[in-house]
């Protein structure tokens, strides 16, 4: 049976909204949900306990009840509630009253309590269930955009999102490095690239090199608090500063009303992009009118300190890159604030281009590009695509990785800009006689202190054996992983024991937390979640059945006897008998006990594939076995290196 | 806190040989090749093990590439194979600035001039004024120093051809001599390195 492997798919989970799509053949597609529309807001009511409302529909419950409604969730994520105080207060939601410092942030809607990552992982599931819809088919693997510049707790909190949604992120994708896949794919681009993406709430910039399908960065630069929601705001504020010198009504506690303000400076922003004036208009009940002509000049003047903050990350990744702004052969621009006229004239500048009779790439939506990008790093993990199997993407890390050092000063240990995976080692010992633990603090970001790097997590090394002061000698290893999220591993070298490490993430939720917050058991409809059960079950169910089928064909097959190779064959009759049926519990019972039958095959391929792998465990044992054989790993051609 | 032992050797990574003089466009080559061959990405559907591999294999290969592809770490990192390790640029905390007392001897005047006028620059800086007089004197300062950078890397490649020399000749008694010449040129660059960025810091650049 030629079972379709499942598809994954490419989802940009979005400050302002949300997309996910797939590879159709050679070309990435958004795919619509029910309104026909690509774009979920990233909004979420939470109209009554237990029960969620995700994008356009929950639009309306922004005015009838504000505080129970999210939204730029992704600002909050990852971060402490000392890092988003100022625009806290812009939001109509609360925050719950008994968070400490250094927690993660809660949202008080009700009587209920909710994570950045929970509501996160609400969108997620509408996206999921659009996908599902479409695909008629179960979906449980996607491939996530996050800003470049996103550290490392706000990349976890994005993962933790996905496996709450229940999703599998098989990776975590840069949105500007997104973009630009989507943009080279059928181009055949060779050169520097930049691309400058102005979002909702995040800025990036990335400058990648593209050759032969290789698309490497080689710096990038942002700011995660800085977007499309940063005009918002300040527009806001200067016509609540307006409607009360107008009429004398401070409307600024009236979260309805405020709300009402945002829509109206909202549609005559994106109104700016296309006219040269547009009108604020408000009728609220109980206030006078209020109307304002604004004009594209008065606009682009109010909106230019915030553009400007745009600049120094664009020059800081060019020096980083080692490329002037003259050496740039394509920009491109991304993100929905990149549709403001007064963003092209910027960048034009900055990177030199109206002199060189360039001008900047916008013929891709900057809304769904990010998105069709992620489709197709999505492909690329999933392999077997003829039309992208010559494309690579090479990230990077945008921040240093450090660990604090006497003083509190702070030792880079990975510099920001490196080539992920990448990883560093270092040794530690002990200051006193019998110490038995070390404790290791871990930071990211470019300043010279640890107190203003971003705390990431402290390590707790336990178990060290007691010796004397310094005679232990622990090596600890730090692996930033193709998500650009960090591993660590620890071994006391003297007595070779693995010291086991406590990690307390600054920021972050431990994994029975999220376990805890999967989403599973929240609002639903009773027959919905029996249906999807029911799917999940025969998706399963013809996995199995699938290897099974495949079996004869592994060398492992003759190894086991012909009664369990019977008995195998007659319990995956029986399971292809119940699959059509309607009956889960038979079908999981018929599953369990196949895979129960199958149990030896399995460890006799795993023993095969491991001493396969084995094989080329080091590089210096992986060069030594070259040309072992046809079967042999071949992780290093020799390479071809002429020295002049 | 001590540098990272040499497990693995970067060299072999590339299937080099331990020398110097690296063609940079080839290693470039060399690098895009492998990653083709080792990426996570290409290991999504693969066992746990596989994907563990990949993923070491892979930071490895960037991590040699990226030290390897630059001049002055590719020379650090040989220096600390062949058991002379220097105190790398890129690492130290930048609080822990180098002493002065370890200022090359031909330079001493010239640094305990430069330390007055930083101190003063740092002043004016603090108090709101600007003497341009001694901007234009640490602007100079910075731009002679610039040139010695320069100077020094070309010097550097010199020390290349010679190590690969003595190393193809398995002359160990020059080897050692380019090792200590190569090691004093690094400690030098390192110094003159850190007076640019501390004139930069102090010009307020």
């Amino acid at each position: 049976m030629a079972q379709q492997e499942e598809r994954i798919v490419g989802i940009d989970l979005g400050t302002t909204n949300s997309l996910v799509a797939y590879m159709q053949g050679d070309q990435p597609v958004v795919i619509p949900g029910e309104d026909g529309s690509p774009l979920v807001p990233s909004v979420v009511a939470i109209p009554e306990k237990r029960q969620s409302i995700v994008g356009n529909p929950a639009h309306k419950y922004l005015v009838q009840s504000p505080e129970r409604v999210v939204y730029s969730a992704k600002r909050l994520m990852g971060r402490g509630v000392e890092d988003v105080q100022g625009e806290l207060k812009l939001f109509p939601f609360h925050i719950a009253p008994d968070l400490a410092p250094g927690e993660v942030i809660r949202l008080q809607i009700g009587d209920e309590q909710f994570t950045p990552p929970e509501i996160s992982a609400l969108v997620l599931r509408q996206l999921k269930r659009n996908a599902e819809r479409y695909f008629g088919a179960p979906l449980t693997k996607a491939v996530i955009t996050v800003p470049a510049y996103f550290n490392d707790a706000q990349r976890q909190a994005t993962k933790d999102a996905g496996r709450m949604a229940g999703l599998e992120v098989l990776r975590l994708v840069n949105e500007p490095t997104a973009a630009a896949l989507a943009y080279g794919l059928d181009r055949n681009k060779e050169g520097i690239v930049a691309v400058y993406d102005l979002g909702g709430g995040t800025f990036d910039i990335s400058i990648l090199k593209l050759h032969e399908g290789i698309f490497e960065v080689i710096a990038t630069n942002g700011d995660t608090h800085l977007g499309g929601d940063d005009i918002d705001n300040l527009l806001i504020a200067v016509a609540l500063d307006d409607i009360q010198g107008e009429t004398g009504v401070d409307l600024r506690y009236n979260g309805a009303a405020v709300q009402a303000v945002r829509k109206a400076v909202i549609d005559a922003k994106i109104a700016l992009s296309s006219a040269e004036t547009a009108r604020i208009s408000l009728d609220l009940p109980g206030v006078e009118p209020y109307h304002r002509e604004i004009t594209r000049e008065q606009f682009n003047q109010l909106i230019q300190p915030i553009l400007a903050r745009t600049v120094e990350p664009c020059l800081t990744a060019m020096k980083d890159a080692g490329i002037r702004p003259e050496q740039m052969d394509e920009l491109v621009l991304v993100g929905g604030s990149t549709r403001i006229p007064a963003v092209w004239d910027l960048t034009s500048q900055v990177f030199g281009l109206a002199a060189r009779g360039k001008k900047p790439h916008r013929d891709l939506n900057p809304d769904e590009v990010v998105a069709l990008g992620a489709a197709v790093q999505a492909k690329i993990l999933e392999g077997g695509s003829k039309a992208i199997e010559d494309m690579l993407l090479l990230d990077v890390t945008p921040l240093s990785l450090g660990i604090e050092a006497l003083g509190g000063v702070v030792a880079k240990i990975i510099q920001r800009n490196s080539t992920i995976p990448a990883s560093a080692t270092e040794h530690f010992t002990t200051g006193v006689d019998g110490q038995t633990n070390v404790a290791i603090h871990v930071l990211q970001g470019e300043r010279e202190l640890a107190k203003d790097c971003r705390s990431l997590a402290r390590f707790d090394l336990k178990g060290i054996p007691p010796m004397s002061a310094g005679l232990p000698r622990i090596e600890v290893k730090f692996l930033i992983d193709a998500n650009g999220i960090l591993q660590v591993k620890a071994r006391e070298q003297r007595s070779g024991q693995e010291a086991q490490i406590e990690v307390k993430p600054t920021y972050g939720l431990t994994d029975e937390q999220v376990e805890s917050m999967i989403l599973e058991s929240f609002d639903h409809a009773e027959d919905d979640f029996r249906e999807r059960q029911l799917i999940e079950a025969r998706n399963e169910a013809e996995n199995l059945i699938a290897h099974v089928e495949k079996a004869p064909t592994h060398p492992a097959w003759q190894q086991l006897t012909e009664d369990e190779r019977n008995q195998i064959i007659a319990l995956a009759d029986k399971l292809r008998v119940v699959i059509p049926g309607d009956d889960r519990a038979a079908i999981r019972t018929a599953t369990e006990a196949l895979d129960k039958a199958t149990g030896r095959f399995a460890e006799l391929m795993m023993d095969a594939a491991v001493s396969t792998a084995l094989r080329g465990k080091t590089m210096e044992s992986a060069g030594e076995n070259l040309g072992d054989g046809p079967e042999a790993p071949h992780p290093f051609a020799p390479a071809e290196i002429n020295e002049k | 806190m001590q540098p990272a032992s040499a497990v693995h050797d970067y060299f072999a990574v590339f299937g080099l040989p331990r020398k110097l003089a690296i063609d940079t466009s080839a290693l470039e080559r060399s690098f895009y090749k492998l990653s083709r061959k080792l990426h996570p990405d290409l290991y999504a559907r693969a066992s746990a093990g596989e994907q563990q591999w990949s993923l070491d294999q892979t930071s490895l290969l960037n991590d040699a590439y990226r030290t390897l592809r630059n001049p002055v770490s590719r020379t650090e990192y040989l220096l600390k194979l062949e058991g002379k390790p220097v105190a790398s640029e890129e690492q130290a905390p930048q609080g822990d600035k180098p002493k002065d007392s370890r200022a090359p001897a031909d330079m001493l005047e010239e640094v305990f001039e430069l330390n007055m006028q930083l101190e003063e620059m740092r002043m004016n800086r603090k108090m709101g004024e600007d003497d341009p007089s001694l901007r234009g004197d640490l602007e100079k300062a910075r731009t002679q120093f610039e040139g010695q950078l320069a100077d020094l890397d070309e010097e550097l490649k010199t020390h290349w051809q010679q190590w690969d020399a003595a190393v193809d000749a398995g002359a160990t008694e020059r080897t050692e001599q380019v090792k200590d010449k190569m090691f004093a040129l690094l400690d030098r660059r390192r110094y003159i390195r850190n007076l640019v960025r501390d004139v930069n810091d102090a010009l307020g650049a």
